[in-house]
């Protein structure tokens, strides 16, 4: 697994306080992983603070699974 | 109780009196101030009077960047912004047959809409801080109504459902949002009142008086203090009795 990969897998455990194996692929933040929304902008902002990127409101809006926070950040970091 | 050390307020209109009484009163308690307002020289006076710990940031409310600029240059004056009190607000009275479309924008957009960006604005760095405190001044008449100030009204009125929205989004996050509704308060928009409108006014008064700055500043502190970190979506009347609600 990728470096991005890991740093986001241990943001997204911390903030949502779920075991790390149930972080997959396709795992939903708000679906599989119990976000609510402004979870899911506060783990935005975090991805924001690691990566030091700016991800604007209409991206942050497709963001909404494991994967797609990986992806968005491989491409734009 | 309702020590404010190490916080930072920003608070619009502080160069009226209740904003420069709200202001005085947080910088009393230990905050420091961001005094904002379209004069320049009243809040500098302000700013001299209180001393250390207050930051003179001019913005004239009806311009949209300057409002989304606000924030950012409180926050590098300050370190952050703990604490807003939306205090400012613009009257343009007219019956409502006779109001024009220009009367009507320009106070939503001063009271409602500016209001709404601040808060907006404060929101995210607040939420990272898991605590804030905003503090939103309207008005009586948002909630009786008031012939001549349907604009004045309607703003003041969304400002509390407003407040009660953001209220509930983030109150899990340690940040509460509440109203202010002062009733008549001594300032220079009521001296402008002849005595005819004043014996008027007294009569529709338990208290029996005109209310002051300082009378609206300790609500001000109360809702921006640790101690009401419970009390969230909420409007305190502050009127004299003229209304019970």
């Amino acid at each position: 697994m990728s470096d991005i990969a890991d740093r986001v897998k241990k943001i997204v455990v911390e903030h949502l306080s779920v075991e790390e194996e149930k972080v997959t692929e396709n795992a939903s933040f708000i679906d599989d992983l119990g976000a609510d929304s402004l979870d899911t902008v506060e783990l935005v902002m975090a991805f924001e603070e690691e990566f030091g990127i700016e991800i604007p409101d209409d991206a942050a809006e497709t963001i909404q699974s494991f994967g797609d926070a990986v992806s968005f950040i491989q491409k734009n970091v | 109780m309702f020590d404010l050390t190490g916080k930072s307020a920003l608070i619009t209109g502080a160069s009226g009196g209740i904003g420069g009484a709200i202001a005085t009163a947080l910088h009393e308690a230990g905050a420091t101030v961001g005094l904002s307002g379209t004069r320049e020289a009243p809040l500098q006076e302000l700013a001299e009077t209180l001393g250390e710990r207050a930051h003179v940031l001019p913005c004239n409310l009806s311009d949209a960047q300057a409002v989304d600029a606000l924030p950012k240059q409180a926050a590098e004056a300050m370190g952050s912004v703990d604490i807003l009190i939306n205090n400012a607000g613009i009257t343009a009275d007219n019956i409502f047959m006779r109001m024009s479309d220009d009367e009507w924008d320009r106070v939503i957009n001063v009271n409602l809409t500016s209001s709404m960006r601040l808060c907006r604005a404060v929101i995210r760095p607040m939420m990272k801080a898991r605590w804030g405190r905003i503090v939103n001044v309207t008005s009586v008449v948002g909630v009786t109504g008031n012939g001549g100030q349907v604009n004045y009204a309607a703003s003041k009125a969304g400002m509390i459902g407003m407040t009660k929205s953001i209220a509930q989004e983030v109150a899990s996050r340690g940040i509460t949002a509440n109203c202010i509704a002062p009733g008549f308060i001594t300032t220079a928009m009521t001296d402008k009142l002849n005595d005819k409108q004043k014996d008027g006014i007294m009569g529709a008064i338990p208290a029996g008086r005109m209310g002051t700055g300082e009378e609206i500043a300790s609500a001000a502190l109360y809702l921006s203090s640790a101690e009401s970190g419970y009390v969230t979506g909420q409007t305190l009347h502050v009127n004299g009795g003229m209304a019970m609600i």
